[in-house]
């Protein structure tokens, strides 16, 4: 990956130099405004591929197409054998962006790690709260302020963080784009003008494009940084067509007035896959679907039960239905493009007689229950209530009496992990960094029960694996605990594992060097034109 | 003014007012357009009350595998699916069948909440006059100062999607229309002597509003009724279209043409025939609606 | 005239305050909560809810946020995004010019199409063209807007090619705003090409928002012709030998046009009805599809705000409009 960027931004200097190149343009149709362009508190993916990777990089990066973290503005790291020390090495001469707006006199270093991380946790940094009702919603969701105790610096080039406790996946998480390293002299120059604000719309990174412009939910553009030090991107200037709509983004990609787009309707996907001009990428989401059944509630806490439930469905039917071939079903939790997935674990097998049986065998005669759904579409579910819809058809099979419910979406969440929640409940999950820990402690932990944990379940063996494989800092074992916690969800059943939705980019085929991410990142730095 | 008119009509005898809607009726049915409109409503008010006998299929029914077919008479048509089917293969002839109750009642419900509504509000309005007047004429102010696509839709917002709270909020929206004509209405009618005459003779204050002076708003009241009829129509399907109105799977116009909106280009029947019903029957009221102003308007009956 | 004036704003002033305590209010009964969502499926710990309650405002009595907001309204401050973190003040000052902008020249059209077919309708009354025309706007009257952009965008953008499928102006032309319309501002950088394309853009959005007002202004202007062709001053025009179509422009139009221009007026608050579904299905950077999308969003400070500010920017244009009219036709004046 390393020579192609180099080979990449050899051939961009050479047809520099050829001087025959005409600035190249990409346009990429994204599907919603960003918030703002500070990495640090913003949280959609949209505002992750308007800022953290376009114009910034973290000490850590992911690999390009994978979950897989390399070294960024770090040039490598040293976990100490207690596990509480990890020490940056940070990479030489990387220069900040230079724009009408900022010019910097120094190259990145140490100073600039340590305020980019100090602003999210420490109350009294100038840019703590330098925006209004600020919040700082990765640090805190990534639980950052429990394991970082402190960042040291050693000298200009090395950092040290101190932990509290072990935690396998932090590097991962300053590969996120809350890990974005931001320009401390710029901060300091904007606190000296009396304007912090403009730290979140006039953006300075080290990445590989800087910013020119952003027409508010219209049109945001970048310029190729010349000095990045992966070497300039092929792509001269580009710029983010701003439209929501579906539909619309497809019209403009069939019309040529976009290069790429995100996130097509399903619907689309094979007249775009038709289409000879386009090429459609495709690949499994870091998401899962699932159902949770609050196994404190009877007669759920039964694991017959839930098994002779999730046995009654025909996961497959549904998933052809509502995702529309977008979605795989899904045996295990975790999606199968990450690592640690146990593909020996055998999923349910879709059996009315069984399911029968097994209830019978419970006792359970004359079920009625709630069942929950979403109100909104979401990535890992695209139409709850249709999948609701089929499952109520499928309990009615074995004698089961479902009623929908559904609330609007954020009191939708508060009622489900509410104490004593009444039936199973629909929800999902999509992965912020690529680490197992991230789906398992999130969502199955007992320190999750009333946070993100919404089926109540506490299993004392499978608390045990996820924290061991969150301490430990060898991959290999890491497996070997991950896989085994999967056997025991599986046997245990506190959740139906519904589905994995796929992800689609559809793009023009002049469009070269596009590796498309499975944490549904648009990146651009590889990407090149051909006329 | 005519002089049927402004007699009491209640205390009239019958034959007069068989004598106004025969003239009134002479007028109607001169207007083509008005009695071809009349003649679609009509047929949209059978398939409503008969769409369960009418309708090939029962709307939710999901054919598995005849997804998106388009209608019987293109190529790839199935003739079991005469306006072909949706997303999920359900037949898009039955939905829009059914549709047809969907907007009919919206209509009705609404314009009968807003019409009722408006009418009290606009009575006491332009009876009592003074602050009571001065208070229900501000709050139709404030209400009519926002676009009324925009305060539905944070009504619904408020109340949460569903066909029942759209019909509650458009009709809060459209109430103010009644309550200014009926309030004018009043304020007019107020000092005729009729009024005064029936005041002399004892009546009350509701006897007065209700069965005096209200039956001599009537004529502005339907036609104003007739709009707002179209007018929840189209806003309810606006409020479907923007997920805010009847939620899937109800074969509402709107919400059919919301849902359908991905297959514009795959598939763009799904997306033309609710919208051409929508357009149809709106068009058949107001062609009913300009007939009844024309007929019931004495202004325009004279050129 | 002054004193009408002064009435007139008098009366708004009740109403200005009925319409800020009503934005507050509908933001406050709406469901949800917005620290919630903006958590996300992260959700977020009863402790740091309460802190960011606190930190938001939401702990306050109502009546005293209301007070509070109020207090802020009245110096300029119109609150902060929860999601950009931009004033909202800001936020629309950019994006209303897109909407006027589009405004503006579906209310030409309306006017410079509609005007002259009522007037023909009018003058060849019951002829095929006057079916014909009243015909065409009934239906578009009764059209439902979202479904005719989809159906405008499938064929001459999609099929035929002809036109742009979204956006202001191609992405090729960069021009920082100077006034905000895309038109103008081309003009200003002397961008011939950039000003095409920006008209390019306008045409779909244009018809789309301009159907229904151009159906009522051609339909109010018809009648309006109607009765004042009956009134005896034409009549007496005519009789006295002039020609018909110099009675037609001179005496008829300027007297008819009167209602007409109200109706014009009028037309502002269903042109942002309108705004809503055309600069959605448009992808149009303007107020209404921002104001949707925060709906959607529960961005609490921009429905509030933008609420309001649509609601006074409305209320002073029907102002304008009625005052206008009374220097056009004294007698309203005296009632």
């Amino acid at each position: 990956m390393k020579l192609m960027k180099s080979l990449l931004a050899a051939t961009a200097i050479l047809a520099l130099a050829a001087g025959a190149a005409q600035a190249k343009q990409l346009v990429f149709c994204s599907e919603a405004s960003p918030a703002h362009f500070d990495p640090g508190p913003t949280t959609g993916g949209n505002d992750f591929d308007a800022s953290a990777h376009t114009m910034y990089d973290g000490l850590a990066a992911f690999v390009p197409g994978s979950t897989d973290v390399e070294p960024g503005l770090a040039e490598s790291w040293e976990v100490s054998p207690d596990g509480l020390e990890i020490t940056f090495k940070l990479r030489a001469g990387v220069k900040f962006h230079t724009q009408p707006y900022f010019t910097p006199t120094r190259d990145f270093n140490a100073d600039d790690v340590i305020f980019s991380f100090e602003r999210q946790y420490k109350e009294d940094n100038p840019y703590f709260a330098y925006l209004a009702n600020l919040t700082w919603d990765y640090y805190q969701g990534m639980d950052m302020p429990r394991y970082v105790k402190e960042i040291v610096k050693v000298d200009d080039l090395t950092v040290k963080f101190v932990l509290s406790e072990p935690n396998a996946p932090m590097v991962a998480n300053l590969a996120m784009p809350f890990g974005s390293i931001v320009s401390k002299e710029y901060a300091d120059q904007l606190t000296a003008a009396g304007t912090p604000e403009l730290l979140s719309t006039q953006p300075v990174g080290t990445g590989p494009f800087k910013f020119v412009d952003y027409q508010l939910d219209s049109v945001i553009r970048y310029a190729a940084n010349e000095e990045y030090f992966g070497g300039k991107p092929a792509i001269d200037d580009l710029i983010f067509a701003i439209t929501p709509d579906q539909s619309v983004r497809a019209q403009k990609l069939i019309a040529g007035e976009c290069d790429i787009i995100p996130y097509p309707a399903p619907a689309d996907v094979p007249m775009l896959q038709a289409n000879e001009n386009l090429t459609v990428l495709e690949q499994e989401g870091l998401n899962i679907g699932y159902m949770s059944y609050n196994v404190t509630e009877a007669p759920f806490d039964n694991v017959k039960v839930r098994k002779a439930l999730s046995m009654a469905i025909d996961k497959q039917a549904i998933v052809d239905a509502v995702y529309q071939g977008a979605g795989q079903v899904a045996k295990n939790l975790i999606p199968p493009t990450m690592w640690s997935y146990n593909n020996t674990v055998a999923d349910d097998t879709y059996d009315v007689e069984g399911a029968k049986a097994l209830l019978a065998e419970a006792g359970v005669t004359e079920l009625t229950t709630d069942l929950w759904a979403m109100p909104v579409s979401r990535p890992y579910n695209p139409n709850a209530q249709r999948v609701a819809e089929m499952i109520q058809a499928d309990w009615a099979a074995i004698g089961v009496t479902a009623n929908i419910v559904t609330y609007e979406w954020t009191e939708y969440r508060e009622r489900g992990k509410a104490e004593g929640r009444k039936g199973p409940f629909q929800i999902g999950w999509t992965g912020d960094n690529g680490d197992p820990d991230n789906f398992f402690a999130t969502l199955f932990s007992c320190s999750a029960i009333g946070v993100s944990n919404y089926s109540f379940w506490c299993n004392e063996e499978f608390e045990d694996l996820i924290q061991k494989a969150k301490v430990t800092a060898d991959p290999a074992e890491r497996t070997a605990l991950y896989e085994q916690a999967q056997v025991i969800f599986k046997a245990e059943e506190p959740a139906l594992t519904l589905a994995h939705s796929k992800v689609f980019v559809p793009m023009n085929k002049r469009v070269t060097g596009f590796v498309q991410s499975p944490l549904g990142d648009h990146v651009f730095d590889n990407v090149d034109v051909t006329e | 003014m005519m002089t049927d008119i402004s007699k009491p009509a209640a205390s009239g005898p019958k034959s007069a007012r068989g004598a106004a809607f025969a003239e009134f009726w002479h007028y109607f049915s001169m207007n083509r357009g008005a009695v071809i409109g009349l003649a679609v409503v009509a047929i949209f008010i059978v398939l409503a009350l008969f769409a369960p006998w009418i309708a090939p299929y029962v709307p939710e029914q999901q054919f598995r595998g005849f997804d998106k077919l388009p209608p019987a008479w293109t190529n790839g048509g199935d003739p079991r699916f005469f306006l072909g089917t949706d997303e999920v293969g359900r037949d898009i002839l039955s939905r829009l069948i059914h549709g047809a109750r969907y907007s009919l009642t919206i209509g009705l419900v609404v314009v009968s909440i807003a019409a009722t509504v408006g009418i009290i509000l606009g009575l006491l309005a332009g009876y009592f006059r003074g602050w009571v007047d001065v208070a229900i004429m501000r709050v139709m102010d404030i209400i009519l100062a926002f676009p009324s696509l925009l305060l539905a839709l944070v009504l619904v917002a408020i109340l949460g999607p569903g066909l029942v709270n759209a019909m509650l909020a458009i009709a809060l929206v459209l109430q103010p229309h009644f309550a200014r004509l009926v309030r004018a209405s009043v304020m007019a009618e107020k000092n005729r002597e009729y009024v005064t005459s029936a005041k002399m003779a004892g009546a009350g204050h509701l006897r007065l509003m209700g069965i005096t002076i209200l039956p001599n708003c009537l004529g502005p009241l339907i036609v104003q009724a007739t709009l707002s009829f179209s007018n929840a129509i189209l806003d309810a399907a606006a409020l479907g279209f923007l997920g805010m109105g009847a939620q899937p799977p109800t074969p509402e116009w709107g919400t059919m043409l919301a849902k359908g909106r991905e297959f514009i280009s795959s598939a763009p029947w799904i997306v033309t025939f609710p919208g051409l019903a929508i357009l149809i029957t709106v068009l058949a009221i107001n062609l009913i609606g300009d007939g009844l102003r024309d007929a019931l308007d004495p202004k325009l009956k004279r050129s | 005239m002054i004193s009408y004036i002064f009435r007139r704003l008098l009366l708004i002033v009740p109403t200005v305050i009925g319409i800020s305590i009503c934005a507050f209010a509908f933001v406050r009964l709406l469901p949800g909560d917005p620290i919630l969502a903006m958590a996300g499926e992260h959700g977020v710990t009863p402790e740091r809810y309460e802190i960011l309650k606190e930190a938001f405002g939401y702990n306050l009595p109502i009546w005293q946020q209301y007070l509070n907001y109020l207090g802020s309204v009245l110096t300029g401050d119109f609150g902060v995004s929860l999601g950009t973190k931009r004033p909202v003040l800001n936020e629309f000052m950019i994006l209303f010019p897109a909407t006027v902008e589009l405004a503006l020249c579906a209310i030409l059209l309306a006017t410079l199409v509609g005007i002259p077919a009522g007037v023909l309708a009018a003058v060849r009354r019951g002829s095929w063209l006057d079916q014909g025309t009243m015909g065409l706007a009934l239906t578009g009257y009764s059209m439902p807007i979202f479904w005719w952009g989809l159906l405008l965008i499938m064929f001459f953008s999609s099929y035929l090619g002809w036109t742009p499928v979204s956006g202001r102006i191609a992405l090729n032309f960069f021009l920082r705003p100077i006034t905000g319309f895309m038109t103008i501002d081309s003009l200003l950088y002397g961008n011939w090409p950039a000003f095409v394309s920006a008209l390019r853009h306008l045409i779909l959005p244009t018809v789309v928002l301009a159907t229904i007002p151009l159906a009522v202004i051609a339909r109010q202007t018809r009648s309006a012709m109607l009765e004042v062709l009956g009134d005896d001053y034409v009549r007496t025009a005519r009789a006295k030998g002039l020609s018909p179509r110099r009675v037609i422009n001179v005496h008829a139009l300027r007297n008819a046009l009167i209602p007409v221009v109200t109706t014009i007026g009028l037309q502002v608050g269903a042109l942002m009805a309108g705004a809503i579904l055309t600069e959605t299905i448009f992808s149009w950077p303007g107020i209404g599809k921002w104001m949707i999308e925060s709906i959607l969003k529960r961005d609490y400070p921009v429905v509030q705000s933008g609420l309001l500010l649509i609601a006074l920017i409305i209320m002073a244009v029907n102002l304008i409009v009625d005052l206008l009219y009374a220097v056009i036709n004294p007698r309203i004046r005296v009632r």
